[in-house]
C-alpha cells in the first residue's frame, strides 16, 4: 500500500478560515509545495541511457537489495554487489543507482577497480516517494548490466515540521 | 564534522577487507524549503575517495540523494601494511580527511 | 465529533479498509514494550549494529566534549566526574529526579547545563544544540542496556501527578491526549506507521525524520503540533514533569541510547 505524500497533510486544508485552521493550511500548503519539485524532471529510463552511452543495458549479474516497503524515505539502507572475479581484465569500473521520482534521477555513483576485491557496495539513500530504482554495472569490457527494484514508501522523505 | 571509520587493524596479505565509514553531515538537498517559505541551500558531500598509501582505491560520487550522515562501505584488498586515508569534499570545496593504519602479514 | 477529527480518522480509515476507531486497553505492566518493537526490521538493524547507527557520531562526539575545557576555568567534565564509562554509568536510568538546590525537577539535559552554569561556569548548552545532544547522548549511552528505575522519592509526586495530568489530558484542535493514541491505542497505526507505547528509553533519539539526533522534548514538540496543539516551549517545566511522568511508566524497561526511530 503505497500513501501519497500529500495525504498526510490534506487533513489541514479542510475546516473554515479561521486563524487556527489558517496556520494549520499553512502547514499543509507548504508541505504540498516542498512535494512539488518531484513532478516535471528528467526521466529515469533517459539516466540510466545516459550512464550507459548508447550501450545495450543487459538485465542480471547485479544483486541489488532494497527493502520492498520502506517505514521512513529519509534513509534507506542499499546494497549492491555484482558478479565479477575483480582482476585487472574483468572488473566492475561503475555502480550508479538511478531513481524514478526524487527532484533529480541520479543518486550516487561508485568508482571500483581492481583493487576492490569484491564489488559490493553499501549506502543510504533517500526516497521522496514510492518508485522504481534502478541499479547498473559497468564492466571493464564496457558492458553494463542492471537491476531494477520497486520501493513502497509509506512516508516521504524531506517533509518535516521545521519546529 | 564528526567522522566513524571502521577497519580491521590487521589483516592477511591478499585479503579483502570490508570498511565501513560514517560521517556527520546533514546533506541538505536545496529542495527543502524553510519556515519562512525560502529555499533552504543545497549542502552536500559531494565525493568520497579512499586512498591506500597514496593510490585511489575507491572512490564514489554523492548526489542530494543520499541519505544525511552518509554511510558508506566497499572492501578493499589488503595489500601491505601502510595508510588508508578517507576524504570527503563538499559543495564548497572543503575536504575532511582521516586516515588509520592497517598491519598487513 | 468535530469536522477535524472526522477528517483525521478519515485519513487514517481510508487506506486502511476496515480499520475502526477501535477502543483497547492500556499497556499492563506485563505487556511493557519498547518503541524499538514497533520499528520495521530495518530501523531496528540500524539501532542494533553500532557501525550503522547515525546516532553514535553524538555518541562520539560526546565523548569528546566530556574531555574538552569550558567555561571560566577551563574545566571539563572528567575533570570533576573522571571517566564516564564507570562514573555516568546507571545515572540516566535516574532521570529526570528533583535538583535538590531549585526543588525543581529536572532532566538529564538540564543537569548537563546546571553542571555547566554552576560549577564550569560556563554558558549553558542551547536547546538541541549539537553539543548538548551529544553530551546527553555519551551519557545516556552509558546506561544502555540498564533499566529505566521509577524513583521512590515522594518529593517528587506532585510533579509525577502533574505529569500525568499532562499526559492524560486532551489538547489541540484534534482533542486527543497522548494517552487516547498510546495508552488506548498502542499497536494499531496512524496514517500507516505503528503507534509505540511511547516510553522515553532511546533518547536522545536518531529520527529518520528529523535525519539527526534530537530529545525527548523535540519529540513532545512534534507531537503536540500533530495534534495542532501549541507546543510547550523548550525546558518549560511541562516538559520535564511529563517526561518523569513517562520515565515512572516505563519503570523496568532498558535503555536503548541513542535509539533509531523512523
Amino acid at each position: 500500500m503505497s500513501a501519497e505524500p500529500d495525504t498526510v497533510h490534506r487533513v489541514a486544508l479542510r475546516g473554515r478560515l479561521g486563524r487556527r485552521a489558517l496556520l494549520a493550511g499553512a502547514i499543509g500548503i507548504t508541505a504540498l509545495a516542498m512535494v512539488r519539485p518531484a513532478q516535471a524532471r528528467p526521466g529515469l529510463d533517459a539516466a540510466v541511457a545516459d550512464f550507459a552511452g548508447g550501450r545495450e543495458v543487459q538485465a542480471g549479474r547485479v544483486r541489488f537489495d532494497i527493502p520492498p516497503l520502506v517505514e521512513n524515505g529519509n534513509a534507506v539502507g542499499v546494497s549492491i554487489a555484482v558478479e565479477s572475479p575483480m582482476t585487472q581484465l574483468d572488473h566492475v569500473t561503475r555502480i550508479a543507482l538511478f531513481n524514478e521520482k526524487n527532484p533529480q534521477a541520479d543518486m550516487v555513483v561508485f568508482h571500483l577497480g581492481p583493487r576492490a576485491g569484491r564489488a559490493a557496495v553499501s549506502t543510504r539513500v533517500r526516497l521522496a516517494t514510492s518508485q522504481t530504482i534502478v541499479a547498473l554495472a559497468e564492466m571493464s569490457d564496457g558492458s553494463v548490466w542492471s537491476a531494477r527494484a520497486n520501493v513502497v514508501v509509506t512516508l516521504a522523505a524531506c517533509i518535516e515540521d521545521l519546529l | 564534522m564528526r567522522s566513524m571509520i571502521n577497519v580491521p587493524k590487521t589483516a592477511k596479505a591478499g585479503e579483502i577487507i570490508e570498511i565501513k565509514t560514517m560521517i556527520a553531515h546533514p546533506m541538505e538537498t536545496g529542495y527543502r524549503t524553510g519556515t519562512n517559505g525560502t529555499t533552504i541551500p543545497r549542502n552536500i558531500i559531494t565525493r568520497f575517495v579512499c586512498t591506500y598509501d597514496g593510490e585511489e582505491v575507491f572512490s564514489a560520487d554523492l548526489f542530494p540523494a543520499v541519505a544525511a550522515n552518509p554511510l558508506i562501505a566497499f572492501t578493499t584488498v589488503a595489500l601491505r601494511s601502510g595508510t588508508l586515508t578517507f576524504a570527503w569534499t563538499d559543495d564548497s570545496g572543503a575536504t575532511q580527511s582521516e586516515s588509520v593504519e592497517i598491519v598487513v602479514a | 465529533m468535530n469536522r477535524w477529527v472526522q477528517g483525521f480518522l478519515a485519513v487514517c480509515a481510508a487506506p486502511l479498509a476496515g480499520v475502526l476507531w477501535i477502543e483497547a486497553d492500556a499497556a499492563s505492566p506485563d505487556d511493557k514494550r519498547s518503541g524499538v518493537e514497533f520499528v520495521s526490521p530495518q530501523t531496528r538493524q540500524l539501532q542494533e549494529d553500532d557501525t550503522s547507527n547515525p546516532g553514535m557520531l553524538w555518541v562520539l562526539e560526546g565523548e569528546q566534549l566530556w574531555q574538552e575545557p569550558a567555561g571560566y576555568r577551563a574545566t571539563a567534565c572528567a575533570d570533576c566526574h573522571g571517566a564516564a564509562e564507570t562514573v555516568m554509568r546507571g545515572v540516566a536510568t535516574r532521570y529526570p529526579q528533583l535538583d535538590e538546590q531549585s526543588e525543581r525537577t529536572v532532566d538529564l539535559q538540564g543537569r548537563v547545563n546546571l553542571c555547566r552554569t554552576r560549577h564550569q561556569e560556563a554558558a549553558a548548552l542551547a536547546f538541541e544544540s549539537q553539543e548538548l545532544l551529544a553530551l546527553t547522548a555519551f551519557i545516556g549511552y552509558q546506561s544502555r542496556g540498564m533499566p529505566l528505575t521509577a524513583s521512590e522519592d515522594e518529593r517528587l509526586t506532585p510533579f509525577i501527578d502533574s505529569g500525568r495530568r499532562l499526559y492524560s489530558r486532551r489538547m489541540g484542535q484534534l482533542d486527543l491526549a497522548c494517552a487516547d493514541c498510546h495508552d488506548a491505542r498502542w499497536g494499531q497505526r496512524l496514517s500507516g506507521s505503528l503507534i509505540p507505547q511511547a516510553h522515553p528509553t532511546g533518547y536522545p533519539v536518531y529520527r529518520l525524520e528529523w535525519q539527526t539526533v534530537g530529545s525527548l522534548q523535540r519529540r513532545f514538540r512534534n507531537c503536540m503540533v500533530g495534534v495542532r496543539a501549541e507546543p510547550f516551549d523548550y525546558g518549560a517545566p511541562e516538559m520535564v514533569d511529563l517526561e518523569l511522568y513517562l520515565r515512572q511508566r516505563a519503570a523496568g524497561l532498558p535503555i536503548e541510547t541513542p535509539a533509531v526511530r523512523p
